[in-house]
């Protein structure tokens, strides 16, 4: 996984509650196992109902089309646990997501891919989103993880909490399965100890055959 | 000090803490789909990583298959890269596959359990947000995105941090042609799209008591509807006798042996929840979603809210709702005119299920213009369905009657409504476009569902039943 240390980048405004992962990256008629995750993200809300492109969505307009970071509300990524939701803010270079909230699944995906998900206290996300409006894609912020902090035009920095656990992660960049593995003993001391004390929960075998 | 039954599962499936501070849960059980599973097989390939428990690990074909008669890898042109993939990646691993012809393929959700793979008090997993489904049976579910499927595969754990402790009680009993269904709808209406968000909730009282395993599963399974991370009900007598024979579950001595454990899988008395929640069942009536998301619910004779009167931070989701619905405020839903009836999916779309919406399709005919459709969860539930002779009283009445899958619930396999088409569906998400760009879906019960093919307008089941509609 990419190490997150910082990132600068516009900062998208996309204020709205319970966005769902069928906003972020729809199930297309026609699905390719790899589809081009770029153009996926957003992708209805990109077009009109003719096909054409829809001036009015946010990533569509002049000053947001390079995005950086996406500021948005509440619950953001509701829904399926698809990760192309996540795969599709990278392939658009959003490594940073500033919510009110995130839905768990997705939070877990961000991580997963080292976008770095923020949650500012209350006071401090009413601030940073008039700024992030105001500044109308003028001029990027940027954040720093190993600070914890958000710089940029209209303000002071603003800083941040995140879990210990996750921010070392994301700053090293960490390989999660790497990182477990570590306790590849334990994992197996942990089945001998079950297989002898709930066999039942170690063997799933078919019966009939 | 007394424990909750989450707890309890929690500590005996803990394996060590990681160095970042996250708990390693051990996963007994872990069942994947093509449509997220064939990208992990590649990862893992990639880092030259093996599978550790190929035998504790399940393939399913559920997402992507086609549901018309007859059907094939090319029947869905779009699904056929995804299942040979999953085929191909599961058999180079060593995993079961419950490929597109199996006896008993179907959804995940469905397959497990039916088959004894999901226990009480066992882990499980999918790469599926469905996954609590399986919590009817007294498992604890978790679902996950691609990475972390990987996670699993490579080393049968998931780094996890512990979730905070919920239980709905739901006391009373519920009414006639009332169901699980409306039951959460309702519990999701009064906690919110993102009301147990980092929580695992417990399901409890005299109402879910009374349920019969499918019901809890159907409750279970829309948990995540209010953002839960799991959710189950303690297992009882009821789930005991619906697992015993099943194909995987222990047997004999093994059985004896997993039954006395199972009995005292329970949350102590005096267990401390960090949010409690009740609801008395007793009233309440069928319910249907008018919105855009599963907290956007209705009573059946209820009025479409107005939303100059709603809180003003649900204000801009709910005028958004109504415009994409095409409805008003104020308007009663029932009457209201219909394109599309589904019947299926994981969160309602087993043999009981069927059975109900069966009883209220005898003898009667799906209304002129309506395409109605039933798609049974398993191919196991379809045999079982058609020994009883379902599969006739669906056709007999106008019913599509397909083969299982996820089929219109996400609309991944190509089955899905025309733009502005009103669609009542028995699934779990009525977001915008999910069944078809402009679809205009309102989620209700097997029951309720029936009841408005055959009156080709949202119908009170109830009404129906009784001769008045």
């Amino acid at each position: 996984m990419q190490p997150f240390t910082t990132h600068t980048g516009i900062a998208v405004p996309l204020i709205a509650d319970d966005i769902n992962t069928d906003q972020i990256a729809p199930v297309q008629a026609m699905r390719a196992l790899k589809p081009d995750y770029k153009t996926l993200l957003f992708m209805r809300a990109r077009a009109r109902d003719d096909g054409s492109e829809n001036p009015d969505f946010v990533l569509n307009k002049p000053q947001f089309r390079a995005p950086g970071i996406l500021v948005t509300g509440q619950n953001f990524g509701a829904g399926s646990s698809r990760e192309a939701a996540v795969w599709g803010m990278l392939a658009n270079n959003i490594r940073v997501i500033v919510a009110r909230s995130f839905a768990d699944i997705y939070r877990e995906n961000c991580l997963q891919n080292g976008l770095l998900p923020v949650v500012l206290a209350a006071q401090d996300a009413d601030a940073f989103e008039q700024r992030v409006i105001a500044v109308n894609g003028s001029a990027p912020f940027t954040v720093d993880l190993e600070k914890q902090s958000i710089s940029g035009p209209g303000g002071g920095d603003i800083s941040f909490d995140i879990p210990l656990a996750d921010r070392m992660r994301l700053l090293e960049g960490l390989d999660d399965i790497g990182l477990t593995l570590k306790h590849a003993d334990e994992i197996g001391a942990w089945e001998k100890r079950i297989a002898a004390a709930q066999p039942w929960l170690q063997r799933a075998r078919d019966n009939r055959v | 000090m007394p424990r909750t039954l989450l707890d309890k599962i929690w500590d005996q499936h803990l394996v060590a803490q990681r160095a970042d501070g996250r708990d390693i849960i051990y996963i007994d059980r872990h069942v994947l789909h093509e449509l997220h599973a064939p990208h992990a097989f590649e990862q893992l390939q990639k880092q030259e990583r093996p599978v550790r428990r190929p035998d504790l690990t399940f393939s399913m074909q559920d997402h992507t298959v086609a549901t018309r008669p007859g059907r094939d890898d090319t029947t869905n042109p779009s699904g056929a890269a995804f299942l040979k993939a999953m085929r191909e990646g599961s058999r180079r691993n060593g995993i079961r596959v419950f490929d597109i012809d199996d006896p008993e393929q179907g959804i995940s959700h469905v397959v497990a359990p039916e088959l004894g793979m999901v226990l009480p008090g066992a882990t499980h997993a999918v790469p599926d947000s469905h996954a609590s489904t399986v919590g009817g049976l007294g498992a604890l579910a978790f679902g996950c995105g691609t990475t972390e499927l990987a996670h699993i595969l490579a080393t049968q754990v998931m780094a996890l941090k512990r979730p905070r402790r919920m239980r709905i009680r739901l006391e009373g009993r519920l009414g006639t042609h009332v169901s699980a269904k409306d039951v959460a709808l309702r519990i999701i209406a009064e906690l919110g799209v993102a009301g147990a968000r980092g929580h695992v909730v417990e399901y409890a009282g005299a109402a879910v008591r009374a349920m019969p395993i499918e019901q809890r599963m159907t409750l279970c399974n829309l948990n995540i509807e209010m953002g839960g991370r799991s959710g189950f009900v303690a297992p009882d007598d009821a789930a005991f006798s619906w697992i015993a024979g099943r194909p995987f579950a222990p047997q004999g001595t093994l059985w004896e042996a997993a039954l006395v454990h199972w009995r005292t899988l329970a949350t102590d008395d005096g267990a401390a929840f960090d949010r409690e929640h009740v609801i008395d069942c007793t009233d309440l009536e069928p319910q249907i979603t008018w919105g855009t998301d599963p907290s956007q619910v209705l009573g059946i004779s209820g009025r479409v809210p107005d939303p100059a009167a709603v809180d003003p931070s649900r204000r801009a989701a709910a005028e958004s709702a109504l415009s994409y619905m095409g409805l008003q405020p104020g308007m009663v839903l029932a009457g209201l005119k219909v394109d599309r009836v589904f019947i299926g999916s994981c969160t309602n779309s087993r043999l009981p299920d069927l059975q109900v919406a069966a009883e209220v399709v005898r003898g009667r005919h799906v209304a002129d213009g309506v395409v109605a459709m039933v798609v049974p969860g398993s191919t196991s539930v379809k045999r079982a369905a058609e020994a009883v002779g379902l599969d006739r009283v669906f056709r007999d009445a106008g019913f599509f009657w397909g083969e299982s899958g996820c089929s219109m619930c996400a609309g991944g396999n190509g089955d899905r409504g025309e733009p502005g088409e009103r669609c009542v569906s028995t699934t779990n998400r009525n977001f915008e476009n999910r069944q078809g760009p402009k679809v205009r879906t309102h989620l209700v019960s097997p029951a309720t569902a029936a009841a408005t093919a055959i009156v080709g307008r949202i119908a009170d089941v109830r009404q129906v039943m009784s001769g008045y509609a």
